[in-house]
């Protein structure tokens, strides 16, 4: 589904990415993990269109097409979806319009019809439930006012009404406490199926006893420097990153 | 060349005003002093602190007559009214018209009459011209020495009007004309009313240079709440002077949006001349072309234990430009004051112009004062949060504009105006 060949990225000169190699196939949960500053939220970034970024090497095949030459709207409706580490706010424009717009523009570009009104009310309600994001918070400002706990779960309402085939998950358990921790995994477990893909991006292993990868990577200094199954994670988080470092720098 | 049009155009002014004196209504010496006034005032100039931002010289270039006889089609009337159920006055060339106005039954305790037939009554004489000071302002002494006409709104005390009072301000003309009208509405003790005012201009109408006045008198315990909508086209230059005059514990609130035009001044003056007193001053303005609007406020503080709350937002585009300058003044009396104050432009091209200026001029000293103005572009990473969801750059940049602009919109309490304003703004942004 994904393939990354030697990505190079670069932001205001500095390169941040060194050539990723990573590929993702339909069904699969990878789990990206580094310390800070390795890359991590630049890579979702650059995946997700962020046009602060400058890729200078290496390319991105996402189904069969070049990711790098689309717009961000065009990755998303392609499949891709960024749960963003700090969900923006938005005054005054309500979730539920958003979504709407976002939900028939992306049946457009893939030549449907828009959504009868009373299907997507349907869906959102039932999406609602998986994330157990109250009705009042659905209806008000995208994220204004929303606690840290509610903007994740509130990216994850958004994920299931777009029901993406790629999603990358950036920090998402950041500043969550155990419960929000769980109702966010949870969702994300629910969403899984054999035909889409997650990438979970954090820096602790914790979320990683509730969204289980197939594959664990280890970013360091804009690389993968080791990859390896469920077990790296629970090792990095044994002996934290400075094993790592020390083995790279040996 | 610019100094032989200004003394030209204001030598038309007082050669119209020696011709009509004597048809006009009202006090003959009122107009005099307010003639005299202006004369000395004369029209501003760029080097005019007050009118810096706006080229007046270059509206009034040219020649003008001071009243047109073209009629005004039915349907820019109709376009006008869009109030489904409310009682409409219609002001066609600066003059009353009974035709196209739809008074109906008018409710009990409520004067609605052309203003030139209103001047023997107490009420009028009473607050004629009182609030509008012609010395401060030469429109203001422009539009007190030649009105042509208006309405003279009057709700009696303890009175409460259910439906709104729609002034539509029509304009016709064939060749560049100068249109002074002038309203008076006095809204007695305990008595609440909604009015609201629009400008528009006929299809097909020439230049219009429209000085329009509106003295409102709140009385103590009274509401009024006030709307206008500026939409005149092209053609249209308005200079709006609203001259807001409160008393105890009254409420007043003014929403003043700015649809189109080629010139637009604002000049909104509120005085809190008692203690307890609210008001709400809040604006939208959006430009494109060429179109200069400016907004000048005046919050005059002068009594104790008052609130005043403004809001004034703008999207500017293309060669546009626009100008905010809110003064607040809170004086030495007027102890236990807060006084709030927001100015917000979003900025869409790189050749628009935004000159904002907050003036708060405060003489006590147990006061809450705040101001604050933002203008920049849209937020870039609202955009990208909206386009990673799939919305194109372009409906991601219409839907933030229009949640920016819905923050004034949202305060419209009437919901026939709302929806209005509402579709406007999304059809400008299409």
């Amino acid at each position: 589904m994904l393939s990354i060949k030697n990505l190079h990225a670069s932001i205001d000169g500095k390169e941040i990415l060194r050539g990723i190699n990573l590929e993702v196939k339909a069904g699969e949960i990878h789990a990206i993990m580094g310390p800070n500053g390795s890359g991590k939220s630049t890579l979702s970034a650059v995946l997700a269109g962020r046009e602060a970024y400058d890729v200078t090497e290496g390319e991105v095949i996402f189904n069969g097409k070049n990711l790098l030459e689309l717009s961000p709207e065009d990755r998303a409706r392609e499949g891709v979806f960024l749960a963003f580490q700090y969900p923006i706010e938005i005054p005054g424009v309500s979730n539920i319009n958003f979504l709407k717009t976002a939900l028939s523009e992306i049946r457009a570009y893939k030549g449907l019809p828009p959504m009868e009104a009373k299907d997507f009310l349907k869906l959102v309600k039932e999406k609602q439930a998986l994330v157990e994001l109250q009705g009042s918070l659905a209806n008000r400002s995208v994220n204004e006012g929303f606690s840290g706990g509610e903007k994740k779960r509130n990216e994850i309402f958004q994920m299931a009404m777009l029901n993406p085939m790629l999603s990358i998950l950036d920090e998402t358990d950041s500043g969550l406490d155990i419960d929000a921790l769980r109702i966010v995994a949870n969702g994300v477990n629910k969403l899984k199926t054999k035909e889409n893909a997650t990438i979970v991006i954090t820096h602790y292993q914790r979320l990683l006893d509730y969204i289980v990868p197939d594959f664990v990577h280890v970013l360091y200094k804009g690389q993968i420097v080791k990859s390896g199954t469920k077990e790296l994670a629970l090792e990095l988080e044994e002996k934290g990153y400075d094993f790592i470092k020390e083995e790279v720098g040996a | 060349m610019e100094t032989i049009t200004k003394v030209s155009i204001k030598e038309k002014i007082i050669s119209e005003f020696e011709l009509n004196k004597n048809s006009l209504f009202g006090d003959s010496t009122v107009r005099k002093n307010a003639l005299d006034s202006f004369s000395k005032q004369g029209i501003p100039g760029r080097k005019s602190e007050e009118y810096k931002y706006v080229n007046m010289e270059l509206a009034l270039k040219g020649d003008f007559i001071f009243s047109s006889s073209t009629p005004v089609a039915v349907q820019t009337v109709e376009a006008a009214s869009i109030l489904k159920n409310a009682i409409v006055v219609v002001i066609e060339n600066g003059l009353f018209s009974a035709n196209n106005s739809k008074l109906g039954v008018l409710p009990k305790g409520l004067i609605i009459q052309n203003i030139s037939d209103a001047t023997n009554l107490d009420s009028f004489k009473a607050h004629y011209s009182n609030y509008a000071d012609v010395t401060s302002d030469p429109f203001v002494a422009l539009n007190t020495a030649l009105a042509s006409g208006g309405v003279f709104i009057h709700v009696a005390k303890s009175s409460v009007i259910e439906l709104p009072i729609h002034i539509i301000h029509v304009n016709t003309c064939s060749v560049p004309t100068i249109v002074n009208a002038r309203n008076l509405v006095v809204v007695e003790e305990n008595a609440q009313a909604t009015i609201v005012e629009s400008f528009v201009v006929g299809t097909n109408s020439t230049k219009i240079f429209n000085n329009v006045l509106s003295e409102i008198v709140v009385a103590a315990n009274a509401n009024v709440k006030h709307y206008k909508i500026q939409d005149e086209g092209d053609a249209g230059n308005l200079v709006n002077t609203t001259q807001v005059y409160q008393k105890k514990q009254s409420v007043f609130s003014t929403n003043n949006f700015t649809l189109s035009g080629s010139l637009v001044r604002n000049n909104l003056t509120i005085v809190l001349d008692d203690e307890h007193i609210e008001s709400h001053l809040n604006g939208l303005y959006l430009t494109k072309g060429n179109q200069v609007v400016d907004n000048h406020t005046l919050v005059d503080h002068r009594k104790p234990n008052c609130n005043s709350n403004e809001l004034y937002k703008g999207i500017i585009d293309e060669k546009s430009a626009a100008t905010f300058n809110g003064k607040i003044y809170v004086r030495k009396d007027a102890q236990k004051t807060n006084a709030f104050q927001s100015n917000k432009n979003i900025l869409l091209s790189d050749d628009g112009t935004i000159n904002t200026k907050p003036q708060l001029e405060i003489y006590a000293d147990d006061v809450k004062c705040s101001h604050g103005t933002s203008t920049g572009k849209l937020d870039e990473d609202q955009v990208f949060y909206l386009r990673a969801r799939g919305l194109s750059e372009a409906s991601a940049k219409k839907l933030l504009m229009h949640a920016f602009a819905s923050e004034v919109v949202n305060t419209v309490e009437l919901e026939v105006l709302k929806n209005y304003l509402e579709a406007e703004i999304s059809n400008r942004f299409e």
